[in-house]
Order: C-alpha cells, then structure tokens, then sequence
C-alpha cells in the first residue's frame, strides 16, 4: 500500500480495459460491482502478482490462459463463518423452520456460499428440527475453488471454538463437536450433512433461476453490487421464491434502494429476514428485465 | 486550498474517550460529513448513542448504500470495512481483515481519498496497532490534509506514531486542539 498510486484517471481507464478484458476474454462480468471494493481488490491483485500497473495484470489475463483462475479468486469473497451473527440463525430456527415444515419438500437455497460455512450451518439447523430429511440446500457460488473447498467441509480447527459459541447463542441444542470429527489442526463436518446439499457453480450477474425455492439465504454477497445489479439479483430472489418464501439477507444491507422492495415485507427487519409477498406489487411498473 | 467536504476520522484503543472530546469541541455549523471509524467491540448502536449526548452533531451508524450527509457524524458499522463510491455514497465489505481490523482505518481512509481527493481531512487519534498509517498516507498524496495526536499526549502511542513515520502529516497537536483546528480548516 505504500508504493505511490497512480494518477486517478489513468487508473479509472486501466480499471475499465481491465473489466473489459476479463469479460471479453473470460465471460465474467464485474462492470456493474460496486467500484470502490472492486477497485480495492484489483490493487491488491497488482501488489499480489508483482505488477507494475493494472494494464500489466490485464496483459497477463490476456494471454495467460490460467491466470483468469487467481483473478476470479481474488476477486471473490470467501470470508464466512459458521452461525455468524447468531441472532438471525436463532430466527431461521424458531420462526422460518416451522414455516417450513408445513411443506412436504422443502428447497433452500444459498447464493454465494463461499467455502460453505452457512450451507452446513443451514443443514446443522434442519437436522437438529427434524426437517432435514425432506430438504435440500443449493449451495451456489461463481468461484470454483471456494465451491471445492465447500465441498470438503474442512476447517481450521481455531475456527471452531467461535463457531462453536455462535451455534449456541444460535440456540444449538447439542453441541457443535457433535456435527464434526477433528484431527490435528483441522475439522471436518459429517458426510451426513453433506447427504442433501448440492453445491454448484451459479453467477449472480449471469445465471437465471433455477429452482423453486422456499428460502434464500445470501448474505453480504449484494454489498459488492450496484444499485442496479441489487436490484436485478433480488428480482432473481423473488421469482425463485414461492409465494410467502423467506429472504434472509446480511445485518447492515439495505433494501432503500431496490424498487422490487415492494414484494417483499419484513419479517424481522432488524435481522433483514423478509417474505414475498403474495401478490407481486411492482409487476405492473417492472421493465421488462 | 481547496475547502474540505468531509474530515475522515480514525481511532482504536482509546479512541471512545478521545472522539468524545473531539466531537464535544466542533463546530455544530460544520457542513462537511464526519467519517468514524474506530475499533470497538461490539454494538456501534450503544457507541453513536453516547457519542452523540457529547456532540452538537448528530452520530449515526453509516448506511449501506446511504449518503455521506454534510453535518452529520457516521460511524463505520461493527464487522464491515466503510468505504466510500466516488458519488458521496458508502458501500461495505466484508473483505479480510486489515491490521487485524474490520472495520479498518486504512479502508476508509484510501477509499475516501479516491473519493474526496484534496477536500479530505484525514485525522489519527490515539490507538495500539498501525492501522491508518497507509490510509493517511493515500490522503496525503491525493492531496488532503493530514492531522495527527501527538504521541505523547495519546492513551495509546503506537497509532499516531505508525501514522507519523509512514506518512508525516500537516498538523500534529494535542487532542484537545484537534477540534479547534477542524473548526478553522473547515469554516474558514
């Protein structure tokens, strides 16, 4: 960071060419990110790999076949924990699981799952009610490595000791070392949590709907996004979910600022847990997007 | 020079006590918007509502997506970087900590530089990791002012000082001058 930064609108220009070459050359598209995190990151991938400027980074993205692979990672976001912010899994156990129970199929699913700790937070919570049998959780994210990662279910064990006190501020009624075996410095989660989740490759900005969903759970994933491309992914939400699904969305993300806020009333607002409405309200103003 | 729009504040141990003296002593006619970041543990809530019996400025959680209001103190959530979009509006992440810091000075500091350019105060209270000392820094060679405690008169050297030896800076004084000197840079 104290290497000097460049002249501001140089860098604008390099940052765009740079979006550009990654979606031109390798379909994935950034340009509508919010700019200053994503400007944050492209900095960090030129201190990373030792360029001199953004332009540098872009050339090797050009003609380095595998280097899209480290880009995508360091443009990704694979930061979670398990049960973070307790309150709101206390709240998917005591108010949204009974909902859910009264289907006979229940559908979750889980956008941006990063390596996968609020997935098996989600089936450690259908389980311990019951509910896990009829279940079943789509994990999806964009980053192939982290949905690898997710797959194995293996963590640092230092993790586990907040984890474990999150699990039961969440209202765990176990303990979490019965989810896991550990052995040396890591934990890996039971394959029986494993046995009803789907992980599997889903971008946000690029992908449609693809299942009926009766809960979607993404949180601190729309932070990164602009306004617009908020708005366009929570239209996503709300077309996946039955009529009455729950959105459970991150503690600080706002919803001020999405015209397709109207579909949804708040459950608990202060946790961000919504439900669609029965009757879309912004069906008649919608463009047709 | 060019008049400031905003003075981006940075803190860490010690920190309640010191913003509680610098927000006391401004100005309540500032136009500019204050920006907090500051390393507590814990709900930022209860901290804005203590904060804000000490200040003629009202203090308030910074929104996702919200505005950064002239006038007004906004304090970086609990958890989350605060950064700054070039159109005044505040984004948050939940990327990696930095100097062991989420929110982190640095953050809002580089992110507000980008944002502000010359008419940026960046400000370094007391506080025991070097958290802002880059962030200052980036203040500096956008062209904003930088203000740093002096040393000896912060709970906690090690943040100030980190900040001195990265980045230098415009003014160093006394906390209790802190606030005289945002007055006269921003009503002047």
């Amino acid at each position: 960071m104290s290497a000097p930064l460049p002249d501001t609108e140089l860098e604008q220009l390099e940052l765009d060419l740079f979006v550009q070459a990654l979606k031109r050359r390798h379909g994935h598209d950034f340009s509508e990110y919010a700019p200053a995190s994503l400007t944050r990151r492209v900095r960090q991938l030129v201190r990373d790999h030792r360029c001199n400027s953004i332009s540098a980074l872009t050339a090797q993205l050009l003609h380095e076949p595998d280097f899209v692979t480290q880009v995508v990672q360091g443009l990704s976001v694979p930061v979670s924990e398990m049960f973070r912010d307790p309150a709101v899994f206390r709240a998917l156990r005591e108010q949204v699981l009974p909902v859910l129970a009264s289907y006979p199929q229940i559908n979750i699913w889980q956008a941006g799952c990063a390596h996968g700790q609020e997935a098996y937070s989600l089936a450690i919570l259908l389980e311990e009610e019951g509910l896990y049998e009829r279940s079943h959780i789509f994990a999806t994210d964009f980053n192939p490595d982290a949905l690898q990662r997710a797959r194995e279910g293996i963590y640092p064990a230092k993790d586990a000791q907040l984890w474990s006190r999150n699990y039961l501020e969440a209202g765990g009624s176990q303990s979490l070392a019965s989810h896991y075996v550990a052995r040396y410095d890591f934990i890996r989660l039971h394959d029986r949590l494993r046995r009803n989740i789907t992980f599997a490759h889903h971008n946000l900005v690029a992908d449609k709907v693809f299942c009926e969903a009766h809960l979607v759970l993404c949180r601190n994933v729309l932070i990164y996004f602009s306004n617009p491309l908020q708005n366009r992914t929570l239209k996503m939400f709300r077309d996946s979910l039955v009529r009455g699904g729950h959105l459970c969305l991150g503690l600080r993300e706002t919803l001020d600022f999405a015209p397709v806020a109207v579909d949804f009333s708040a459950v608990d607002a202060s946790l961000r847990l919504y439900r669609r409405s029965s009757q879309p309200a912004s069906e008649c103003h919608d463009e047709a997007s | 020079m060019k008049r400031p729009e905003a003075i981006a504040i940075g803190c860490s141990l010690g920190g309640f006590n010191a913003l509680k003296l610098v927000l006391g002593a401004l100005d309540p006619r500032l136009p500019q918007a204050l920006l907090v970041c500051c390393h507590t543990a814990g709900k930022v809530d209860a901290v804005c509502e203590s904060l804000a019996r000490h200040s003629a400025l009202p203090v308030i959680e910074a929104q996702e997506r919200g505005l950064a209001s002239g006038n007004t103190v906004h304090v970086a959530p609990g958890g989350y970087h605060l950064l700054l979009e070039h159109d005044r509006h505040f984004a948050l992440s939940v990327d990696e900590r930095v100097c062991f810091s989420r929110p982190s000075i640095d953050v809002l500091f580089g992110s507000a530089a980008d944002a502000y350019h010359a008419a940026l105060i960046g400000v370094v209270l007391t506080g025991a990791n070097h958290d802002g000392a880059n962030g200052l820094a980036q203040i500096r060679f956008r062209g904003g002012i930088a203000v740093v405690q002096t040393p000896t008169s912060a709970e906690a050297a090690t943040m100030p000082q980190a900040a001195l030896d990265t980045s230098g800076a415009d003014y160093c004084l006394p906390l209790e001058q802190i606030a005289p000197l945002l007055n006269h840079l921003c009503l002047t």
